[in-house]
């Protein structure tokens, strides 16, 4: 789970990281007060939303006169910001965090991951703050210095002291950033964060280190311990079919294609996805349905699919195990019936009462293509839709067809492909 | 002969007084040997009692002492599943596989610390992974028994419904497994890829491996690495994921890239380069093996 900038410095202050003053503002006029009760004659209008790269997109400005922050606050509420991380659409920001300006004399970057090799929480950090990490990783490796936190002992003052000394903090200032990022790491066990991200991380003029962002991510098993961080989600921010997918308790992922897939394990979900791809389709999402999938599960996840106008074509590729073809199949059928499914249906079933199962679906008297083997089940979930589009769109000049074709190797030309390039139009820069 | 269990292991169910312990159990000892093979379950305010004839005791100590079990497997609800595991580690079994899906990661660290700090030699299965088969011998966990073919070949995997697959597959072209093991979805967790290899590698009565992978984290690549150096049987691979779009998580938790690491083409070039054969077909895994037997 994610929160936004202005609860993480909340959320870190508790624990004793040393913040800018700030208030988060929902409206033109609350930018302006905040503005004013904060003092001062510089401020930071920053926009509230969950993905990185705000700054590059617009969506955080200096202001210094209370005129200005008007002006400012009036551009970034309401826009809707592009960034690296939002993809082309962008996101609307509904939030702004008013900050008092900060008199920076040095900035640098610290962040906490979970390391899978060693098994700790991993403490990074690098002179090179300001920057996006990802890029110094790749270009100055030598510049991120890492500790491996033993989680019975916390992040000992030696380490955090060479951490802070390696990265540029001036000798009078190690002692505000060691405690600073223990600080920090306390937050990031407490709270059961799967990534902090402070970026930039910046020494003052006076010498006091400061945290100018937050960016924190929480480990959704965790969740159950911490009621306090469930309530700062921002459902805003999230995909409004991921939110109806998680209430059925489906593991659901929007995706650029046009084949909606719901599979059983997450791995094969993806390796469904994959044969898609393979054959020249584009999935639509990523969804699990899990290992105890009912009717009203199959029928929620089938109205979830085809929400998404982009789907011509359901691939449903079940193994069963635990989770009975026969079951699988009397919801799809259900499903069906009930959305009044209008787009071609692909169904692979394999395991126990598979036999049971095929048979229901094919006295259902519904048009359902079945297929034997996850091969087949991309390769007609692909035909179906590229039928669909030739009979969409018609080529402008219908040629004399051969009457029968013999192998598609034979024909060198090239096709018009309607789909792939609505695909490639939103395609995902990383 | 097999990996981790045979028809010997004696097993104890921690947790088997909840619905999915039960139900696990139940299939699990319908399984070739699983009658002689499952003599115990652990619920403290249950001792004394027992499950369709498994008798109940209070600790996984005491349920090792009164039967000899040396494997025990966890349905245990996340919250607890940390220190049900530790229970079983602190008794000294020789083998724990959790099951267990959601336990907090934070948990898991610790615990895993723990272990290695203690030098424990229990060796740790999962958790959120279906367990491990010995086709004809032991099921241990949520695998449908009857895809599954006494045989020669090994199978490793992070992902469930996709080892059914792998199994499937083989099984419908005739080659049956020596052992099927499921490592699970989860970033912090005991047995990896390479740790899995290890025992195929060292397992008279295994010919050669199929290893599944998916994005997220770097074990396939380890794995491949020490394949090159140590390996002396084949070993073919399929990744999920190739479609999968950065800083999203795909159900499983360790499933994401991140960083613009750990994704699905680059532990393919790894694997390959490392001697592995691999597919980008999920459908073509029995082939693939079958192609490399000699």
């Amino acid at each position: 789970m994610k929160i936004h900038e202005y609860q993480g410095k909340a959320l870190l202050r508790k624990f004793g990281v040393a913040t800018p003053r700030g208030i988060a503002c929902f409206s033109v006029d609350e930018a302006v007060a905040a503005a004013r009760s904060l003092g001062g004659n510089v401020w930071v209008v920053k926009a509230q939303i969950h993905a990185g790269g705000r700054g590059k997109g617009g969506g955080v400005k200096v202001a210094r006169t209370l005129d200005e922050v008007r002006a400012r606050a009036g551009q970034i509420l309401g826009m809707q910001l592009v960034t690296h991380q939002t993809g082309p659409g962008g996101q609307k920001v509904r939030r702004l965090l008013l900050e008092e300006g900060a008199d920076i004399a040095k900035e640098l970057y610290i962040g906490m991951v979970v390391d899978r090799q060693t098994q700790r929480v991993c403490l990074m950090a690098s002179s090179e703050g300001g920057m996006d990490i990802e890029e110094v990783a790749a270009k100055h490796p030598e510049k991120i210095r890492k500790v491996f936190i033993d989680p019975a002992i916390g992040l000992a003052d030696a380490d955090a002291q060479v951490i802070a000394r390696s990265i540029g903090v001036p000798k009078a200032s190690v002692p505000d950033a060691t405690r600073l990022l223990q600080a920090l790491y306390r937050c990031f066990d407490q709270t059961d964060a799967s990534l902090a991200e402070i970026n930039p991380l910046v020494v003052t003029g006076d010498g006091r280190v400061v945290a100018l962002d937050a960016k924190l991510n929480f480990d959704d098993n965790g969740l159950f311990r911490h009621p306090e961080i469930v309530a700062l989600r921002d459902l805003d921010e999230e995909d409004p079919l991921e939110i109806e997918a998680s209430k059925h308790d489906l593991s659901y992922i929007s995706l650029d294609g046009n084949i909606g897939c719901m599979v059983n394990g997450a791995g094969l979900a993806m390796a469904t996805m994959d044969t898609i791809k393979l054959y020249g389709g584009e999935p639509a999402n990523f969804l699990d349905v899990g290992g105890g999938a009912t009717a009203e599960k199959v029928t929620a996840a089938f109205k979830i699919m085809l929400s998404n106008a982009k789907v011509k074509a359901i691939l449903v590729n079940i193994f069963g195990g635990i989770m009975k073809c026969d079951t699988i199949a009397t919801g799809i059928v259900a499903a069906a019936r009930e959305v009044k499914l209008s787009v071609p249906l692909v169904v692979r079933m394999k395991g126990t009462n598979e036999d049971i199962g095929k048979q229901i679906l094919k006295d259902s008297g519904l048009p359902i293509i079945s297929a034997d083997n996850m091969a087949e089940a991309g390769q007609k979930a692909v035909a179906a839709v590229k039928a669909l589009a030739v009979k969409q769109k018609p080529k402008p000049k219908p040629k004399p067809k051969p009457k029968a074709k013999p192998k598609p190797k034979a024909k060198p030309k090239p096709k018009p492909k309607p789909k792939r390039k609505a695909a490639r139009a939103k395609g995902k820069k990383k | 002969m097999s990996i981790l269990i045979n028809r010997n292991s004696r097993v104890i169910t921690q947790g088997i007084t909840g619905n999915t312990g039960q139900f696990h159990t139940r299939t699990s000892r319908e399984y070739a040997n699983g009658r002689e093979c499952f003599v115990a379950g652990v619920n403290p305010k249950r001792a004394g009692e027992d499950f369709e004839g498994i008798p109940i005791f209070g600790s996984v100590r005491e349920a090792k002492q009164q039967t000899g079990a040396g494997v025990s497997v966890i349905y245990v609800p996340p919250a607890g599943a940390a220190a049900a595991i530790w229970e079983a580690v602190a008794a000294d079994l020789e083998l724990v596989i959790c099951i267990t899906e959601g336990i907090p990661v934070r948990d898991m660290i610790a615990l895993r610390d723990r272990m290695k700090k203690e030098n424990r030699r229990t060796l740790l299965l999962g958790p959120n992974c279906p367990g491990v088969i010995t086709p004809g011998e032991l099921k241990i966990g949520i695998m449908p028994g009857h895809i599954h073919r006494q045989g020669r070949i090994g199978v490793v995997s992070r992902s469930g419904t996709l080892t059914y697959e792998a199994v499937a597959q083989l099984s419908d072209l005739g080659i049956g497994q020596s052992s099927a093991v499921g490592i699970g979805g989860d970033p912090v967790n005991g047995l990896k890829h390479v740790d899995v290899l290890k025992l195929f590698n060292d397992d008279p009565d295994t010919d050669a491996v199929v290893m599944i992978g998916e994005i997220g984290g770097s074990d396939e690549e380890t794995a491949a690495y020490w394949v090159k150096e140590h390996m002396k049987k084949p070993v073919v691979g399929f990744i999920a994921g190739v479609t999968a779009p950065p800083g999203k998580r795909m159900g499983h938790a360790g499933a994401i890239i991140s960083g613009g690491k750990g994704t699905a083409q680059e532990k393919l070039a790894v694997m390959q380069a490392c001697g592995i054969r691999v597919t980008r077909n999920p459908a073509e895994m029995g082939r693939t093996l079958k192609s490399v037997l000699g």
